[in-house]
């Protein structure tokens, strides 16, 4: 028991509990922020002709709001939560754990202030000025030391699968995030970035790639490989199958990134490259996706019964079919045809609605009421009515934005025996208009969901009461 | 192109770190006895685990016949 005196009596659940109701909280306003832009596409005249409510400026803030507060609030709270279980131990330098709640709440409150006020560096998904990004860089290395040490302090010696996923997501995030700020500052609010060019385009699509790629990928695929065999109570289908995925996975990613260039000054090479391991990254996702579904093999009555099932099976299909899509995209030939069109918005949504949205809330309703000292939400029923908006939601999306974008691709490339093009691009504005209502509609029911989800985390953190947890004791080792 | 010469030095030295933490995993025994693993997290919640998977003596005895 020599490890024992190191061994935090309680798990360290508080931080957990604040991130986890934090992932709602920013889940409803960045999904709301996001319904407002998809109305200002269908109406422009909702931006009401002030600054701060155009679209330019509220984009970035729902990107920022859904993929850094609400799934990095998620990421936070099951990463915290998942190596301290997997590991049998509490936290390593709880107090650090605090400080990267406070630290990520202060950088989106900072988002939300600053991105409406027009500050922004230009750098998709990497938009905040250079004081912010430093802040991010100082609660990415607090979160690093915290979960690294939690490993070092674990009590089972093995490392669970969903731990190597959670710190590839934490390592490559923080080495995309510094090299692609790299920034020369001009003033507190302004910068410029330190490359130029197509130089800054290679090191930005290096960046948003391996940011889809670790941050909203490998991160929730921790989440996937510990929640799916907890909530279905079956251990994953293949173990030996998830440690396959993990390594071929974050072999293969890190150099997909070229395929957001072709066509552009990008070298030749270096977008077939990008095509080629983009493709080949076909195989690990799809067998992880096959490995999570698989979890219910002889079991699948449960997925029946039980809504949060429901959500953490189906966003895995949206993770096999946008990884399915994504490969296909990247060929140069459907990349004439897709890029600069509806049908990548239409893609990333599928990711983003489908896979990363629900596996969150998925795990988020199986921890939520754990974190409250109840088995259960408040209301099971409203966790199913949840899941069938959110999903009627992400199929009007998609299926929108899918039209919408062949459509427009197709209209753009349309040219006449002369030579001359068949259609304006504002034709091709004016046909969209439809499918931007229907994705408006879409959009609408899947922040429904979110609202019926806050209602139902509200009530049950009312219903529950937040008990400490005893860390299991370890029986001394005999050898 | 110059940028090239920083991101793929840097690509292939961190392809590099990830094979020597594989090599690591490998050598320190994480991939032997797979699939009870995966069986193990379903009891984690209250459940004591029995001495063999506790994290001092095995790892012990393993760096000495390493």
């Amino acid at each position: 028991m020599a490890l024992s005196s190191r061994t935090a009596p309680n798990y360290d659940d508080d931080v957990v509990r604040w991130f986890a109701l934090a992932t709602v909280l920013w889940g409803v306003v960045g999904m709301l922020v996001g319904v407002i832009i998809a109305a200002q596409l269908a109406w422009p005249q909702l931006n009401l002709g002030i600054p701060w409510l155009s679209y330019g400026r509220l984009r970035p803030l729902h990107t920022n709001a859904v993929i850094f507060a609400f799934g990095g609030c998620a990421l936070f709270a099951t990463a915290y939560h998942v190596v301290q279980r997997t590991g049998q131990t509490g936290l390593f330098l709880p107090w650090l754990a605090k400080f990267t709640f406070f630290g990520w709440q202060l950088v989106i409150l900072l988002a939300a202030v600053t991105l409406p006020l027009g500050f922004t560096s230009g750098k998709e998904y990497a938009e905040l000025e250079w004081p912010i990004d430093i802040l991010i860089a100082v609660v990415w290395v607090a979160f690093a030391v915290v979960f690294f040490g939690t490993v070092g302090i674990r009590k089972v010696r093995h490392i669970y699968v969903a731990n190597w996923f959670f710190g590839a997501f934490i390592i490559a995030v923080a080495l995309l995030h510094i090299v692609n700020s790299a920034a020369i500052p001009v003033s507190l609010t302004k910068s410029y970035s330190a490359y130029a060019g197509v130089q800054d385009a290679m090191v930005q699509w290096w960046y948003g790639h391996n940011a889809v790629g670790f941050f909203l990928t490998a991160g929730f695929l921790g989440m996937m490989y510990y929640y799916i065999p907890k909530q279905a109570e079956r251990p994953v289908y293949s173990y030996r199958l998830s440690i396959v995925h993990f390594w071929a996975l974050i072999f293969t990613y890190m150099w997909a990134g070229p395929h957001h260039l072709h066509y552009t000054a990008l070298p030749d090479w270096a977008q077939s490259i990008g095509m080629l391991f983009s493709l080949v990254l076909l195989a690990p996702s799809w067998g992880g996706m096959i490995n999570g579904i698989m979890t219910l093999s002889g079991a699948w009555h449960k997925l029946r019964d039980d809504p949060i099932l429901k959500f953490l099976i189906v966003s895995l299909s949206f993770y096999g079919m946008s990884t399915f899509e994504g490969p296909m995209m990247s060929i140069k030939t459907v990349n004439a045809l897709s890029h600069y069109t509806d049908w990548t918005v239409g893609h990333v949504h599928s990711g983003a609605l489908g896979w990363v949205g629900l596996i969150s809330m998925g795990a988020m309703y199986h921890l939520i009421p754990k974190l409250y000292g109840r088995k259960d939400m408040y209301s099971v029923r409203a966790i199913e009515l949840h899941f069938w908006i959110a999903t009627i939601g992400i199929v009007l999306y998609i299926a929108a934005m899918w039209i919408a974008g062949v459509m427009q691709g197709l209209m753009w490339r349309a040219i006449n025996p002369d030579g001359t093009l068949v259609y304006t691009f504002v034709e091709s504005v004016k046909a969209t208009y439809p499918f931007y209502v229907i994705r408006l509609l879409g959009g609408l029911l899947y922040l429904s969901g979110m609202l019926i989800m806050a209602w139902n985390t509200v009530m049950t953190v009312r219903a529950g009461k937040a008990l400490p947890v005893p860390v299991p004791p370890v029986a001394a080792a005999h050898a | 192109m110059e940028i090239l010469y920083l991101l793929i030095p840097l690509s292939t030295a961190l392809v590099l770190l990830i094979l020597g933490v594989f090599a690591w995993a490998l050598h320190r025994g994480q991939f032997e006895d797979l699939e009870q693993e995966g069986e193990r997290i379903l009891h984690d919640d209250g459940l004591q685990i029995d001495g063999d998977q506790a994290g001092n003596g095995r790892r012990k005895e393993e760096s000495r016949s390493v």
